[in-house]
């Protein structure tokens, strides 16, 4: 009899609590939380920039911590709980740092803003920024190509002075 | 990336069981580094073996005042862990040098060391490249070598090592905890990576079938002179062209422990005794750093492109000493280098 386990696993069933909500599906042991978050959830606030871990467009919690979501397998994070920018706003009211991008214009194209909100929410929880400086050395693994890095760490700034 | 088989490991024992019994599978704990070779099928595993779940997160004291640290503490854990700010403040630093926050928070203190000694054309498999299709040819040599080794190359390699973290551990002297189907084995972090010599498709001295468990470091933690910098091409989230781990203990403005390692300049972190031993009973001064950075250096080579690290390398060697003996380390914030 063939042995079973030596045959590729076409998917594997995991659940995730997503912003809040418990979601179950099978995943190729291949399919990054990125991928799954956007093909399979339909979460598509999350960003596909580089793919590889170098741009931050990907950037999500996973258990409150911030991660490239590029770089992370969805089967590994079975039972954990990822928040995305679609779950950051409560009861109809923006999250601040999602105000505060706004309030400062801390954006152009966009495209990068989720991982820049994200990873923002992360560094807030973390509370090791506390000027400027640290707050651009801290949020080095979010790219923009537009440039808007000054309304970035002014945004952040106010998030982090109201928090 | 390729398909493969996923297993989800129990324990040390059936990690190392599952690594056994299928040469071609790989551990993934952070996965950082593998995932991403494996996008560009440099890596192309038969089956990962998930050893993420693994009790592995301890950071303890050890009986001699030293600190063990589990195989699987993400780097940002450590970093910010309060007996290695305290104690370990080299540590702490150089983890905080290297990588973006997020990858921090993923990677973990094994993966780290596990990581591969790389360069670009190690990642374009439309290249010869002999660490990652052995026998192939070094495009590196001949080719854009800017960023590459300037000590401990050979004719086959001159690729570079890009942790950070390892760097500040060489000059700890931290040791490394292998389990594996024979037992448990300790070695030296210097000897844990290993020159490419005419094997450069072995990063790591690590055997068939071992993993990780712990790094342990000395109680020795050199907190109030030392200081880890890191000259690269822009001022976050970059390899380092030469990073420098100093430490010492002073009696007055005399040196009576020294310690020292480079990074980004071999194929492993690069630490050198003899320079260190140069350096005990003398002043902490630039003249005497200055000779230090000689005799660590001595050897380096150029080729196109990279031999201004030579000289980077020394005058950082004297600039992090000069950081470590007036207890104004780096900063890895505030980028202004004092």
């Amino acid at each position: 009899m063939a042995d079973l386990t030596d045959q590729i696993p076409e998917r594997i069933p995991i659940n995730l609590v997503v912003n809040g909500a418990r979601r179950t599906l099978e995943v190729a042991p291949w399919t990054t939380l990125l991928d799954a978050l956007r093909d399979r959830l339909e979460l598509t606030g999350t960003k596909k920039g580089c793919d590889h871990g170098q741009c931050g467009a990907c950037t999500v919690l996973i258990d409150g911590r911030r991660v490239n979501s590029c770089l992370t397998l969805a089967v590994m994070k079975d039972g954990a709980e990822i928040t995305t920018i679609e779950g950051l706003a409560r009861d109809g009211m923006l999250h601040p740092l999602q105000q505060a991008f706004i309030d400062h214009d801390a954006f152009q194209c966009g495209y990068c803003t989720p991982g820049q909100i994200c990873s923002a929410a992360g560094l807030l929880a973390e509370g090791r920024a506390r000027d400027a400086d640290e707050i651009r050395e801290l949020m080095s693994g979010n790219l923009c190509r537009c440039g808007a890095y000054p309304n970035i760490v002014a945004a952040i700034e106010q998030a982090m002075s109201r928090s | 990336m390729n398909n493969f088989q996923y297993s989800r490991a129990r324990d040390v024992a059936d990690a190392i069981r599952l690594l056994a019994a299928d040469p071609a599978a790989k551990l993934i704990a952070g996965g950082t580094n593998l995932i991403d070779l494996m996008k560009e099928n440099v890596e192309r595993p038969s089956r990962l073996i998930d050893i993420s779940r693994l009790p592995l997160r301890d950071i303890e004291e050890t009986a001699d005042g030293g600190l063990r640290i589990g195989a699987l503490v993400p780097n940002s854990d450590l970093a910010y862990h309060p007996l290695v700010e305290q104690r370990y403040p080299l540590l702490a630093s150089a983890i905080l040098a290297g990588a973006s926050a997020q990858l921090r928070n993923m990677a973990s203190v094994g993966g780290n060391l596990m990581q591969r000694t790389r360069c670009p054309y190690f990642y374009d498999t439309a290249t010869p490249c002999n660490k990652r299709s052995p026998g192939t040819g070094c495009s590196a040599i001949d080719g854009l070598n800017r960023n590459h080794a300037i000590l401990g190359t050979s004719n086959s390699c001159i690729a570079t090592n890009p942790s950070d973290m390892s760097v500040a551990l060489a000059a700890l002297g931290a040791l490394v905890h292998i389990a594996g189907s024979s037992g448990q084995r300790t070695v030296a972090l210097t000897d844990f990576h290993r020159l490419p010599d005419d094997k450069p498709h072995l990063d790591t001295n690590l055997g068939d079938g071992e993993i990780i468990t712990a790094i342990e470091l000395p109680p020795r933690g050199f907190a109030r002179n030392y200081s880890y910098l890191k000259i690269r091409d822009r001022l976050s989230y970059a390899f380092a062209l030469v990073s420098v781990a100093a430490a010492l203990e002073l009696e007055g403005n005399a040196i009576s422990e020294a310690r020292l390692a480079l990074g980004g300049v071999a194929h492993k972190p690069w630490r050198s005794l003899e320079a260190e031993a140069a350096l005990r009973g003398q002043a902490a001064t630039p003249d005497h750093f200055g000779r230090a950075a000689d005799l660590l250096l001595q050897g380096a080579t150029a080729h196109s492109h990279n031999g201004f690290k030579i000289e980077l390398a020394r005058r950082a060697v004297v600039r992090t000493l000069m950081q470590a003996a007036s207890a104004t380390p780096q900063s890895q914030a505030h980028k202004k280098i004092a």
